[in-house]
């Protein structure tokens, strides 16, 4: 081994793993709003969203790894949330999205 | 998993008279292979094989990473078929997955629309004046050795069984996903169930080794690789492959795709150099060799007239294993004797004993 630098390292891999995720917290948030279970992952969110447009703030990014429960940092990236609801306005499948970003921050709470 | 799943997928595979189509990437990755393709099937098999120095590469590459446009990529495939119907053959062999895996998708698209094949006749008629033919039947390479896999056997110089121990050689089998991810029906088994180099190693007395990943990507793929920052993530797929492989200890791997070869061969030693792993028994890689190398060491072909010292890997342990009797001198020796220069040692390598003899002398 020569330790030499080719620019690139290996990936490590992004596998999200439902069997050894802990999904009570998810489940909790799904059973409280069902209607998040009729997302089509359209992007709307994301692309309408103040926050996203000056910051990284992703939504469906962040609500799709909740879902699967991937939690580690999301209370905080909702702090970025300014609850301008736009992206209420324009959810093609009616989601209260607002709504949605007080019930992750509830159930989750500093994760 | 049933054993015969794979005779499900069929497909009919002319048996003489082929108008050759060779890969740009292989010439240069493995230049013995495809002379050894075709002095199989000339000298020992008798099949005619037109080797046609019109044709150009398929293009295939520079579509996938969207350089070549669609109407252009369709055009120089119908110039290739136009050709293969001037020479008077009707059966198209590629020696590439990726031009394998063109020439399908394009037959297909024409079939499911029609327009493009029109305005495909219409650009080749202006550019070239040729006459698109569409061939009677596209195969790969592999399919070709697959069919004559029986008459490779009969005139075996050898078996791939080790001649220490008298134990069937493992190997294991990649396919390249282009072979029947795209279209499962073109390819001998479907995706899941790829038989045409598990078919050529149990004919020929080898073993072939199941393992978890068996039907994972390599990771060359085309953005993956092209682009310097996504090559993470070519590397990953070969690595998690490796990893999955080597607890079976494989003897070699055999693969029908340019990219797959060398990847697979080529990414231990950046594997080596990263992390310090080696897959292959004694510390050293797992040789990656082309079907035609195999297919040539069987009926007794001189390992470096196959040319066998271009991979990353040293091939010497194996042929050991078989039995063939080489020179070990002549290993970097090209046409007429000349000496074509020597890679640098390296861990997969087993130079490593030669190199302390060297110090010491």
């Amino acid at each position: 081994m020569r330790n030499l630098n080719f620019g690139y390292g290996i990936s490590s891999p992004r596998a999200i793993n439902l069997d050894n995720n802990d999904l009570r917290k998810s489940n909790d948030i799904i059973r409280e709003m069902p209607e998040l279970q009729a997302c089509i992952g359209c992007g709307s969110c994301t692309a309408s969203c103040t926050a996203g447009n000056i910051t990284s703030f992703n939504f469906r990014k962040l609500h799709t790894s909740v879902r699967r429960g991937e939690y580690q940092g999301a209370y905080e990236e909702l702090s970025k949330c300014m609850l301008c609801g736009k992206c209420r306005l324009v959810c093609p499948r009616g989601i209260n999205t607002r709504g949605l970003v007080m019930l992750i921050k509830r159930k989750l709470g500093d994760f | 998993m049933r054993r015969a799943s794979w005779q499900e997928y069929q497909k009919d595979i002319a048996s003489d008279k082929y108008y050759y189509a060779r890969s740009c990437i292989r010439q240069n990755f493995f230049p013995g292979s495809e002379r050894a393709f075709l002095d199989i099937l000339h000298n020992d098999l008798g099949i005619d094989v037109f080797d046609d120095p019109l044709h150009t590469s398929c293009t295939g590459i520079g579509y996938h990473s969207d350089v070549v446009p669609l109407e252009t990529i369709m055009t120089v495939v119908a110039r290739q078929f136009a050709l293969m119907a001037e020479a008077g053959y009707e059966n198209f062999i590629s020696s590439c997955i990726t031009s394998f895996g063109i020439y399908n998708e394009i037959l297909a698209t024409w079939e499911e629309f029609p327009e493009t094949e029109e305005r495909t006749r219409r650009y080749l008629r202006e550019a070239t004046g040729r006459e698109l033919v569409k061939p009677r039947s596209i195969a790969h390479t592999s399919d070709i050795i697959f069919h004559h896999r029986e008459a490779i056997a009969r005139r075996a110089k050898r078996r791939l069984v080790n001649v220490h121990t008298g134990e069937p050689l493992r190997v294991v089998e990649h396919i390249g996903c282009h072979y029947a991810k795209i279209f499962p029906k073109s390819g001998i088994g479907g995706s899941e169930f790829p038989y045409v180099l598990a078919g050529m190693i149990e004919s020929w007395g080898g073993e072939v080794v199941d393992y978890p990943e068996r039907r994972h990507c390599c990771g060359f793929g085309f953005r993956n690789y092209l682009v310097q920052a996504n090559r993470g993530s070519s590397i990953a797929n070969s690595h998690k492959k490796l990893e999955s492989m080597a607890p079976y200890k494989p003897d070699f791997i055999v693969a029908n795709c340019p990219g797959c070869t060398m990847f697979l061969d080529k990414w231990q030693y950046a594997i080596a150099e990263m992390e310090g792993t080696t897959y292959g028994a004694d510390g050293r890689g797992i040789p990656v060799l082309t079907y035609e190398e195999m297919a040539g060491l069987v009926l007794g072909y001189d390992p470096w007239e196959l040319g066998m010292q271009m991979h990353q890997v040293d091939v010497e342990p194996l042929l050991d294993k078989l039995g063939v009797e080489y020179d070990r001198e002549a290993k970097y020796l090209g046409a007429g004797g000349k000496y074509i220069g020597k890679p640098a040692d390296v861990a997969v390598n087993c130079e490593s004993e030669r190199r302390i003899y060297e110090i010491k002398r």
